[in-house]
């Protein structure tokens, strides 16, 4: 077992990061998130990697297109405003397949919005965000402990599947303090080979990594090549967590810091007597669409919470598809749902089922 | 009778047709760049990133590893690669468009932080490959389809003297501007080419060679008229010659 150390989440992702492997870190100053880049500043040196602090998101997203493209782990973080500057590289790295990790630590927005936790990047990280179709794949921590974990695991899904991850947290789960333990995945599964690496062509043929095809057959073909392969991914890498949902009458659908707080409300709940549980996707994309539309047949009362405008909600209602209630409660603003407003609504939703 | 061969297609292009129109500049200045990696010798250490634009599809002309970057952002991308593979060669090779509009603060901060890499960057004051429209470094007066009767700086602003501005980083080491319009000013122009791509192997710094050329199609003249008005239009806004050579050099 290794020891137990005590930091900010956003500190927990950087050195999970180092230990997945990854040398390079190219980023640009934005609150909630700055603890990454100025960890990176002098932990990525100590294993002969390189901390850049880029002109810009939209230079630091193509730093990474650049390590990424070369061969190498290479990442960039950021939050809310910072991403929406990113899209467009985002859409280049995905078309040009390469492997790489975007951390977004939201904020609230729309605009500059404020500094405080939001979820309102929900549609933005999991439908597409850039021009074009693709997907990321998303994954949400709420913990600081699952921040790392995630962060080790997108750096080999992003290398299984030629396409960048995303580690889709909040400012709170960036600034929270708290004991982490750094567990490498020990990874089982052999990765493919990076032959399609920019190195200088010594010996082989010249590689290329583009995105212009003039010709629709070809670009169509490569379009339907990219949505098979995250097929692939939606086959095999759904998850989530189902707490206290066995016996439930009420199922809570929470990612992030809200499941969070969500699992305190179902205790306080449970303590009165009322059975509730916490249907909690971990993967944004794939989205567990299957689990919820399996909890429909026995729940007949889901409700959503989240720090939006109710943007995870359309999934949860695309996948329970009409079998059950989908109540909804959000903040916004960067105003976090407190445990007993949660307590209130799954009350209220009790009483009027009664 | 035994013939030695005096003219030869340079080891780094590939053997194809171009896309590029009659008498644009873009088939020279590629030969003098591919020229200058068969001279040192370093072929197959070079990573190369095209633009958007005309010179978008150079990869399908030089043998060597590519990226094709987004409008712009080509120095991000060589900065990228470089930091990753420091003992490799990485050059961009970009338009006005893409070099001093819509990829100004990546080539400004390429530079200041002395990134050893090479722009190459081919200044003919027009987008060609939309069709014509008004460029940074489109001349005052100078017609484009969207500046019909001419550039007029009231409404339009002023054109921007790259090589100038960049001369004033710190981290430039090698910045100098070029024309290919005679024998004389091609040779030159290797010259240069050739010295940004030393610079950057020695770790000197920054590099870039700008190269003004003609672009007949969209300025509407014949190849033979197009070379005048880079002598005699634009050498006289951009003047040639070297801006900032390093120390070691």
């Amino acid at each position: 077992m290794t020891e137990k150390r005590f930091m900010a989440g956003n500190e927990a992702v950087a050195e999970a990061a180092v230990q997945a492997g990854c040398k390079y870190y190219f980023g640009y100053p934005i609150t909630p998130q700055n603890e990454i880049g100025e960890y990176m500043s002098w932990r990525l040196p100590e294993v002969g990697g390189t901390f850049l602090q880029a002109e810009s998101e939209v230079a630091a997203i193509y730093m990474v297109f650049g390590a990424a493209g070369a061969g190498a782990r290479a990442m960039t973080s950021s939050s809310s405003p910072g991403i929406s500057l990113m899209q467009e590289g985002i859409s280049y790295i995905s078309a040009a397949e390469l492997p790489c990790v975007i951390v977004n630590m939201m904020r609230c927005g729309p605009g500059l919005g404020g500094i405080a936790p939001s979820q309102a990047d929900y549609f933005q990280a999991t439908k597409g965000g850039g021009h074009g179709d693709y997907h990321l794949l998303v994954l949400a921590p709420s913990t600081g402990q699952e921040a790392a974990d995630l962060t080790m695991l997108a750096f080999d899904l992003a290398d299984k599947y030629r396409n960048p991850v995303m580690v889709l947290g909040d400012g709170n789960i960036g600034q929270m303090m708290e004991p982490i333990e750094f567990r490498p995945l020990g990874t089982s599964s052999v990765l493919p080979r990076k032959d399609w690496a920019l190195t200088g062509a010594m010996g082989r043929r010249s590689n290329l990594l583009k995105t212009l095809y003039l010709d629709p057959v070809i670009l169509e073909k490569r379009n339907l090549a990219n949505a098979q392969k995250l097929r692939e991914a939606v086959k095999n890498e759904v998850r989530f967590e189902s707490y206290l949902t066995e016996d439930a009458d009420i199922v809570i659908a929470a990612y992030g810091t809200v499941a969070r707080i969500a699992k305190t409300a179902i205790k306080n709940l449970r303590e009165k007597g009322l059975k509730v549980g916490l249907l909690r996707p971990i993967s944004l994309y794939p989205f567990p669409y299957q689990a919820f539309s399996q909890m429909a047949e026995n729940v007949k009362n889901f409700l959503v919470v989240e720090m939006s405008m109710g943007q995870m909600l359309e999934d949860v209602k695309l996948a329970i598809c009409g079998k059950s209630k989908v109540h909804f409660y959000n903040r916004v603003g960067g105003m976090v749902p407190s445990y007993d407003e949660i307590t209130t609504q799954v009350e209220r939703i009790v009483k009027e089922a009664r | 009778m035994k013939m030695d061969a005096v003219f030869e297609r340079s080891k780094t292009l590939t053997s194809v047709s171009t896309h590029y129109c009659p008498g644009c500049g873009h088939g020279i200045i590629h030969r003098l760049v591919a020229e200058v990696i068969d001279e040192l010798v370093v072929r197959e250490k070079t990573v190369v990133v095209a633009p958007v634009g005309c010179a978008v599809l150079l990869y399908n002309y030089f043998d060597l590893d590519a990226y094709e970057a987004a409008h712009g952002r080509a120095p991000a991308i060589a900065t990228g690669c470089k930091r990753v593979h420091p003992e490799l060669v990485v050059f961009t090779y970009q338009g006005d468009g893409d070099l001093a509009a819509i990829g100004t603060a990546e080539i400004v901060h390429a530079a200041a932080r002395g990134e050893k890499i090479t722009a190459v960057f081919v200044n003919n004051a027009i987008y060609g490959m939309t069709g014509g429209q008004m460029a940074p470094t489109t001349l005052i007066g100078q017609k484009t389809t969207t500046t019909t009767t001419g550039r007029i700086p009231e409404r339009a602003g002023y054109p921007i003297r790259v090589c100038e501005m960049l001369a004033t980083l710190e981290g430039a080491a090698y910045i100098a501007r070029v024309s290919v319009t005679s024998p004389k000013n091609v040779i030159q122009a290797k010259k240069a080419i050739k010295k940004a791509f030393e610079t950057q192997i020695k770790g000197l710094g920054f590099s870039l060679v700008e190269v003004l050329s003609q672009c007949p199609t969209n300025w509407h003249m014949t190849p033979a008229e197009s070379i005048k008005w880079v002598d005699e239009k634009m050498a006289a806004y951009y003047p040639l010659g070297e801006f900032k050579v390093p120390k070691e050099a």
